[in-house]
């Protein structure tokens, strides 16, 4: 059967994909709660302020994907950047050792899927890659707080995974 | 194993694409059996609303417009379907106006049509909406270009991998032939896979006309060595 291709996302998703709290895996106060922010910036260098951004940690959660509820954890959020091209997720630390994050935007045709490491480690992925190209992949920050940015295209651009 | 169906991010017809197209190759990370792409986010049905799924009742009064119904199946490379999967679609109204702030074309928004529906499949891999038939509008990628009608649909499937957004279109559409976005998937098969089929059996006597859009996603990379 021939499969269904992609289209890019555009740019009018904002008032249709969001949902209320989509950001927040994790209430606020959450006692392992972890704060992932970063921004996504295009081939000059330019923050993209229509990206959608999806986070996965590998499992759905208390009560489904897309509900929230006090001190209960989901698996799966949803942030669109803003003008300056951030986003930001509330969540806890994945069981593995990476976050597995997709982009949408404008401008991709399909979307892009990459890794979050929360720290440098020998890993299958990390291994194949040359030291600059790993680097793209590894978060900075500790404890509480990491920083991750998403180049699309040029320097230092972020590995993007073959699925 | 058939030919990817998708568009190359890099396709200088749609202008966006020069800046945001990644320029290296994906990286192949297939060999990983734990890998939690290939997981998915499960959806209950009590995540979606009764009225979600009907965009002609999201308001006081009923939006203005072809009465349309669609419908189909999610379903994997080997045609089984895909229950229990969140289906969301967007579209602009029949003016060919998205109520999105970003959007400046001069034509009137519908107090009674927000252009948003949620669903998730069911046994059978069927999902079901009933909306009004997008108009089409003129965007600024080149001269006198318009965006021929279409419904914007996001789906999830049985893998992060598999996750999909993409575009449906409906069948004689004059536009389609012109629009860099469509024309930018190189196989005309698979441009053929995002029309619509209009179809009597769907359509409801002196209500709503039907279109059938089955959508088709690809094996988790593990299933396909």
């Amino acid at each position: 059967m021939t499969l269904t291709p992609s289209q890019t996302v555009g740019p009018f998703y904002g008032y249709a994909l969001p949902y209320e709290h989509d950001w927040e895996l994790v209430a606020e106060g959450h006692p392992e709660a972890i704060t992932l922010s970063g921004r996504v910036l295009d081939g000059a260098g330019e923050p993209v302020p229509d990206a959608l951004l999806e986070l996965w940690l590998g499992f759905t959660g208390d009560r489904g994907a897309l509900l929230r509820g006090d001190g209960l954890v989901s698996g799966f959020g949803r942030c669109g950047t803003a003008p300056d091209g951030s986003y930001r997720f509330r969540t806890v630390r994945p069981s593995g050792p990476y976050l597995s994050l997709q982009i949408f935007a404008r401008g991709l045709l399909r979307s892009v899927l990459t890794r979050v490491y929360l720290e440098d480690r020998p890993d299958p992925l990390l291994d194949s890659l040359d030291p600059a190209r790993r680097r793209t992949l590894i978060a900075t920050g500790s404890g509480d707080s990491y920083h991750f940015d998403v180049r699309l295209q040029g320097t230092g651009e972020t590995v993007f995974l073959d699925f | 194993m058939p030919p990817s169906p998708h568009p190359p991010n890099q396709s200088p017809g749609y202008r966006s694409t020069l800046l945001r197209a990644p320029a290296q190759a994906p990286v192949p990370f297939k060999t990983d059996p734990d890998a939690i792409e290939l997981t998915s986010p499960v959806f209950g049905h009590e995540e979606v609303g009764a009225l979600d799924a009907d965009l002609t009742r999201q308001h006081h009064g009923e939006p203005i417009g072809e009465r349309i119904i669609v419908t189909g199946r999610v379903l994997d490379g080997d045609g089984r379907p895909v229950r229990d999967t969140l289906v969301e679609v967007w579209q602009a109204n029949s003016a060919g106006r998205y109520i999105h702030q970003g959007d400046q074309h001069p034509a009137p928004l519908d107090p009674n049509f927000t252009g948003a529906g949620r669903c998730v499949t069911d046994a059978e891999g069927r999902y079901r909406f009933v909306t009004i038939k997008p108009g089409a509008y003129p965007w600024r990628n080149h001269s006198n270009a318009w965006r021929p009608a279409h419904i914007h649909f996001s789906v999830f499937g049985r893998a992060f991998t598999e996750r999909l957004v993409t575009q449906m279109y409906f069948p004689g559409d004059p536009l389609m032939p012109f629009d860099p976005i469509l024309q930018s998937i190189p196989d005309a098969a698979a441009r053929q896979r995002l029309v619509s089929d209009f179809c009597l059996e769907i359509t409801e006597p002196e209500w709503a006309l039907g279109y059938a859009f089955d959508i088709v996603l690809g094996d988790t990379p593990m299933e396909t060595p």
